[in-house]
């Protein structure tokens, strides 16, 4: 196999799971007929040129703790300095500025719900404002072949490879 | 879902979860690398891990990519209003749609907020974006009174997961809400 499509599949396979058994690496260069060794190379290759965030294990962070989405309307001019003063709050783990009248979203996290009320107080009074407060009341299930054939045609192409790093901060 | 036929031990669990959170080391036995660092044996880990997995709290050990990095550079969070009583049928429709990352169910806020069905999309365009929006719009039909589509222009924040390097990922927006 050569070392694309051995990324692809790396890629596809390994983002729906390691086998949790002893030397997941080797089950899966079994499988797919490649050494341990151009696996884990592979991967290491992966993750250095930045496609892959990370391998380890993917929490259900809702058994784990609270959360809840939270949005805030804030006036164009300031949204630059609200949304410094809410990435500061130790609370809030994603910020992000979106195209709405609720332009800044951001994901609130603490051991329980009353911590949860406690950090959206403290960004109510940053914010003048009460953020609105959507927690989550049922996640569905996603079928983790998302986007696969795409990343495989965008990992082909260094031309759009180099277009991305272009537009990366 | 939760049934506790295999109790494990929660204060080794949180060990676990804080050593490993933000990414294992890229080696050929990830679970003799825990072991050493938990001081437990391998054996141990793994029936960790799998106890985890079993009870919920864990759902899988794998390679998290990241979508800006392949090119995925918009990200839209459509927004949709459903009858209550049809939102559980439709989220998993719309949760197995290919382009859509995270679904999640969430109470609306009258009157500024309608919405209650939430389905995050990744694309490398806006047309493209626009183009998923209205292939859901189309699978919900008359089901979805209202609707909208709040593309991100920039991520301000992301220290959820921890990642190693300051790299982003538009995929886990959201993730852990």
């Amino acid at each position: 196999m050569d070392r694309h499509s051995l990324m692809c599949q790396l890629l596809d396979r390994f983002q729906k799971g390691l086998p949790l058994c002893a030397k997941p690496y080797a089950a899966m260069a079994d499988e797919l007929g490649v050494s341990e060794a151009e696996v884990l190379s592979c991967l290491a290759g992966l993750a250095d040129s930045g496609v892959l965030s990370r391998i380890g294990p993917v929490f259900e962070h809702r058994r784990a703790g609270a959360s809840t989405l939270a949005a805030l309307a804030i006036a164009p001019a300031e949204l630059d300095q609200v949304a410094a003063l809410v990435s500061a709050h130790p609370a809030v783990n994603h910020n992000y500025a979106r195209e709405h009248r609720y332009n800044l979203w951001f994901v609130v996290t603490g051991c329980d719900r009353a911590a949860i009320d406690s950090a959206l107080a403290d960004i109510a009074t940053l914010a003048g404002q009460t953020p609105l407060d959507l927690p989550m009341l049922e996640s569905f299930h996603i079928d983790l072949a998302f986007a696969l054939d795409h990343a495989a045609i965008a990992l082909s192409q260094p031309s759009h490879r180099a277009e991305v790093r272009a537009c990366l901060p | 879902m939760s049934s506790s036929t295999c109790p494990y031990d929660a204060a080794l669990a949180e060990r676990l979860v804080a050593l490993s959170e933000g990414g294992l080391p890229l080696v050929a036995n990830p679970w003799a690398w825990l072991a050493e660092q938990l001081k437990v044996s391998e054996e141990q880990v793994i029936a960790l891990l799998q106890a985890m997995q079993q009870q919920g709290a864990l759902r899988r050990v794998a390679a998290v990519p990241n979508h800006y990095r392949l090119g995925y550079l918009f990200n839209g969070m459509t927004v949709w209003d459903v009858a209550d009583e049809h939102a559980h049928a439709l989220g998993e429709q719309l949760a197995q749609l290919p382009n859509v990352s995270h679904c999640y169910l969430r109470p609306r806020h009258l009157p500024q907020w309608p919405y209650n069905l939430f389905a995050m999309l990744h694309a490398k365009s806006r047309a493209e974006l626009d183009n998923q929006r209205a292939e859901l719009a189309a699978l919900l039909g008359p089901a979805c009174q209202r609707s909208d589509m709040l593309v991100s222009s920039r991520i301000l924040k992301k220290t959820g997961l921890r990642t190693r390097r300051p790299a982003t990922s538009e995929g886990d927006s959201h993730a852990a809400s």
